[in-house]
């Protein structure tokens, strides 16, 4: 037999971040009171009626546009019919074969290795309610219905768990750079389904099952780890798969049948009589793609071209963008010294993001404060071990560098009678160590100038205390 | 003053203008007149008198302090699909029981933007579905000419209640004729706009592309000057028309020189009885004697229209009523788990023909049926608007019956659903091209049942087929004609 291999296909919701619902004006809001941001509109109310909301076409048309999607310039609503409690008309608008966006690609890579994903199309639709059980009851928040939606349906072109969970992590980063969404995964921003086939290599593909259920990319990739290998067992001990609709269990760590092709449902698709057709002109077109934001990888071609950073801390710094948003803004304020800001972002920032799981617009901190720092530093006026104290207490209070210096009384020494005097000092006051170094033991030169710069209270400058001792010390 | 309710709309306005009466006897004097007619004709589901007298004294207030409005103090009945905040809206379903409407349509805000009262609820064919106003879940509204007979529909309560005097002028909706046939059942007149034309926002939906708001009154006048304040552009509905409202009453004149009437045979086909024929053609010679002139067209698709309809309103209908289900508001079956909750109350909810145009509107979007009845039905939807505007090429305004028969009797329909099908033949095709019509009162038949006239314009031409209807009316005398509804 020969190897099987999986072929995968994902499904991924994502919410955009409108101010408003896509029908109606209602807001979109997470954590609202259930029902509080609703109207007639996204309720279902008899005699009601959509307008579609211009702010998601653009969102969705842009996301296809970082995708490399060629856009549909005409495209239209359908309604795609099933009874369910937490849709107010059961019926969903949705897109069905006039996509606002179509194809597109996403490379990412795993491991090292490079992937492209083909993508089939991006359609706009609307979110539905949330049920919840009650104690002897159920209940429905309508509040989330009416989110605008995108459905970002990828050709079958992933072979692993991993390169699944690498795609979905490409798009985030992605969706993030766009500004399309806030891609919060706990408050379900992003949600994906997953298709999925096991078969010999290069011979027809298997039967397919859709797996629904998981809410963390870490969900998709051990659902998926767990249907390859439980499909790649029925496969090769020549077992019949049916095609079936699974559900994830995140405790169990397993799937379970909810319902197989026989009581699949019938959509009944057909276009939505109460939406005309969605024309877009070349031109809007072209206005939204110019208000687009850089994508990471061209961002990090400019970051080695105008910083004149290395690969890595380029490849690190655009990783996340409001990282990427917060180095530059230190850059600016630091007077273009990039290279000191890569370090001290890479380093201190990023040991203290970690650390508290802050995101760079929470820190207390400001680009500007991190800025005015490097460049106190540059400046001489602040020496290196003290910038860190200086950091340290901007982190956990805020505020202005310049202020704390002043205040604490850091200004480094760069005095050369000052120095001096402290040279002079440590010199008459340790006979052993001076000894040991001129008769070569190179070492104590660190101790006497940790004695200079206890004396100067740490503020000296410590290329200058170098040069002195080993002056006087010759 | 007594004998108000039998007013136009025209009159009243006139003797509130010059304090000959006031907004409350108006409104009392039809209250008066539901009181003692309407337990014979069943044409209001509802009436809130008090609310109707407050809202009465309101515009009599505003009128004293000087204040203006093309409806001021004008009672207007409201079809029990379109939403009036605070008023019920049950679609004359059971399944809409105890759902009060949180807000207005948009045409019933325009109605009381300009001084208009929606007063009390009237009868329909439960969700618009059906042309005798017998499948309301709350009783059958009879013809005022004669109560053996249907008054129509799905607009029966609003053509009866304004034939019978029991309302001045009524907002209704025209789905496949809604509006004009039960105006020619019942001897009055039913303008249905063009598509876009009025907001369908607030207008519970029976087949979206198809529905439009319409008017039934006394006078081609009282509808011109209605749809004046209920037209008009809604950001709420992408489908009503952007275009400018014209001046509807200006284009109103006594004769009709330089007008070009179509007439096609096809409208006059086999099913189409003698006596309304012939009632028809002589109410299209009167226009000739104004001045107008024939135009021979034809209109080879005609046949496809019923079949066209009856795929494609279902279908619509059947994701449009997807949303009563009971969990929202409405009636409710308690059940033991959501889907079973839904389930029963819908088959509690619902009426026969509900249930048969949803039946129906599920089958032909099925896979495997979508092709050829769904598909094949909007390809020949489109011939049937090619044929439309073809022959608006050639004339101005098609005349013709609005129903191949009067008025038939309460439950001669039943047995034979395709039979009362077919009878929509002659309006349908307005609805499926995004037309305007009218129905004109034009005499009445051999057993002494009213015969409407229906001039037939492109979408957006309510000038020209108002035009038309008004100078006929003006040359005849059939709409001052009143049934006799004695009463209690």
């Amino acid at each position: 037999m020969k190897k099987l291999v999986p072929t995968i296909g994902l499904e991924t919701h994502v919410q955009l971040n409108t101010r408003t619902k896509i029908w109606c004006g209602c807001r979109v809001e997470a954590g609202a009171e259930p029902n509080t941001n609703v109207c007639p509109v996204c309720m279902g109310y008899p005699g009601s009626l959509p307008v579609l909301n211009k702010e998601a076409v653009k969102k969705t048309v842009q996301t296809g546009l970082l995708l490399g999607c060629e856009i549909g310039l005409r495209s239209k609503h359908d309604r795609k019919s099933y009874f369910y409690p937490d849709m107010p008309k059961n019926y969903q608008i949705t897109q069905f074969d006039q996509p606002l966006c179509l194809g597109g690609l996403l490379a990412f890579e795993v491991d090292g290795t490079e992937h492209t994903v083909r993508l089939n199309r991006i359609h706009l639709e609307e979110d539905v309610g949330k049920s919840t059980h009650l104690r002897g009851a159920s209940g429905v928040d309508y509040n989330r219905a009416g989110t605008p939606l995108m459905e970002i349906v990828t050709e079958a072109d992933i072979h692993s768990a991993e390169e699944a969970f690498g795609y979905l992590s490409a798009l985030k980063r992605i969706l993030e750079y766009g500004g399309v969404s806030n891609c919060n995964l706990e408050l379900g921003n992003i949600r994906c389904d997953v298709n999925v086939s096991v078969a010999e290599e290069g011979g027809p593909l298997g039967t397919k099952a859709e797996i629904k259920n998981m809410n963390t990319f870490r969900g998709v990739h051990r659902a998926l780890q767990y249907e390859i290998k439980r499909q790649t067992k029925a496969v090769a001990n020549a077992e019949a798969l049916i095609q079936e609709t699974r559900r994830w269990d995140d405790d169990q760590g397993v799937t379970s049948s909810m319902r197989t092709k026989e009581d699949a449902h019938d959509y009944r698709y057909f276009p939505d009589p109460d939406l005309a057709a969605v024309v877009l002109l070349e031109e809007q077109v072209e206005e939204w793609r110019a208000e687009l934001p850089e994508l990471p990888a061209a961002r990090q071609k400019r970051f080695l071209e105008e910083y004149g950073l290395p690969e890595y801390d380029a490849g690190v710094l655009v990783a996340d963008l409001e990282v990427a948003n917060y180095f530059e803004a230190v850059v600016k304020a630091a007077d273009g010294n990039a290279k000191g800001a890569s370090n001290w972002v890479m380093t201190e920032v990023m040991r203290v993001l970690s650390e508290t799981g802050q995101s760079p617009s929470q820190l207390r901190i400001s680009a500007n404060a991190l800025g005015s720092l490097i460049s106190m530093v540059d400046k001489k006026t602040l020496n290196g071990p003290k910038a860190k104290e200086v950091f340290a207490l901007l982190v956990e209070e805020g505020g202005d560098p310049e202020q704390v210096v002043k205040e604490k009384g850091w200004a480094q020494v760069n005095d050369a009678g000052a120095i001096e005097t402290f040279v002079q000092q440590v010199i008459e006051e340790n006979p052993g160590p001076v000894e040991d170094y001129k008769s070569g033991k190179k070492a104590a030169l660190q101790y006497l100038m940790g004695q200079v710069m206890k004396l100067s209270k740490g503020k000296a400058n410590p290329r200058a205390v170098s040069e002195l001792l080993k002056e006087r010390l010759a | 003053m007594s004998g108000l309710a039998s007013k136009t709309m025209g009159e009243l306005r006139d003797l509130l203008s010059t304090g000959a009466c006031s907004s409350r006897e108006i409104v009392q004097s039809v209250a008066d007149r539901i009181r003692a007619v309407d337990q014979e004709v069943n044409a209001y589901l509802e009436v809130d008198e008090e609310a109707g007298l407050a809202a009465a004294d309101e515009a009599d207030r505003k009128r004293a302090a000087g204040e203006s409005g093309a409806l001021l103090g004008i009672p207007v009945a409201v079809k029990d699909l379109l939403n009036v905040e605070g008023q019920s809206c049950r679609c004359a379903s059971k399944l809409l029981e105890g759902y009060i409407s949180p807000y207005d349509a948009t045409c019933v805000a325009h109605v009381k933007a300009a001084g208009g009262i929606p007063f009390g609820r009237v009868n329909m064919d439960e969700f618009a579905m059906g042309a005798s106003t017998e499948h309301s879940a709350f009783g059958v509204t009879k013809n005022p000419w004669n109560r053996d007979h249907v008054s129509g529909g799905s607009s029966g309560g609003s053509a009866a209640a304004v034939a019978a005097d029991e309302a001045i002028v009524s907002l209704g909706s025209d789905t496949g004729g809604s509006v004009r046939q039960p105006a020619s059942f019942c001897g009055c007149v039913g303008l249905k706009p063009g598509y876009g034309r009025v907001s369908r926002y607030g207008l519970t939906a029976f087949a979206s592309s198809l529905d439009q708001v319409g008017v039934l009154s006394k006078t081609v006048a009282d509808a011109a000057d209605t749809l004046q304040v209920i037209s008009g552009h809604d950001p709420k509905d992408t489908t009503s028309d952007p275009s400018a409202v014209p001046d509807f009453s200006a284009a109103l004149s006594t004769d009709l020189k330089g007008m070009k009437i179509g007439i096609a045979e096809e409208f006059f086909g086999s099913g189409v009885r003698a006596d309304v024929a012939s009632r028809v053609r002589a109410a299209i010679d009167a226009c000739v004697n104004l001045g107008a002139e024939p135009v021979p067209v034809s209109f080879p698709h005609l046949d496809y229209a019923v079949s066209v309809y009856y795929i494609l309103a279902p279908a619509e209908a059947s994701a449009n009523l997807s949303r009563f289900d009971g969990i929202r508001y409405g009636n409710r079956v308690e059940a033991e788990d959501p889907v079973s909750l839904m389930k029963q109350t819908r088959d509690a909810g619902f009426g026969d023909e509900v249930k048969r145009r949803i039946l129906l509107g599920t089958y032909v979007l099925s896979s495997g049926y979508y092709d050829a009845y769904y598909v094949k039905a909007l390809k020949a939807r489109a011939l049937i608007k090619q044929d439309f505007d073809a022959v608006f090429t050639k004339c101005d305004v098609l005349m013709s019956p609005v129903a191949p028969t009067p008025a038939y009797r309460i439950g001669q329909g039943q047995e034979d659903p395709m039979a009362l099908y077919l009878g929509d033949i002659l309006t349908i095709p307005a609805n499926l091209s995004g037309g305007c019509g009218l129905s004109v009162p034009c005499g009445f038949s051999e057993d002494g049942l009213p015969v409407g006239l229906q001039i037939l314009g492109p979408a957006l031409a309510e000038e020209h087929i108002l035009r038309a209807g008004f100078a006929f009316e003006q040359s005849s005398t059939w709409s001052s004609h009143k049934p006799e509804v004695k009463g209690m």
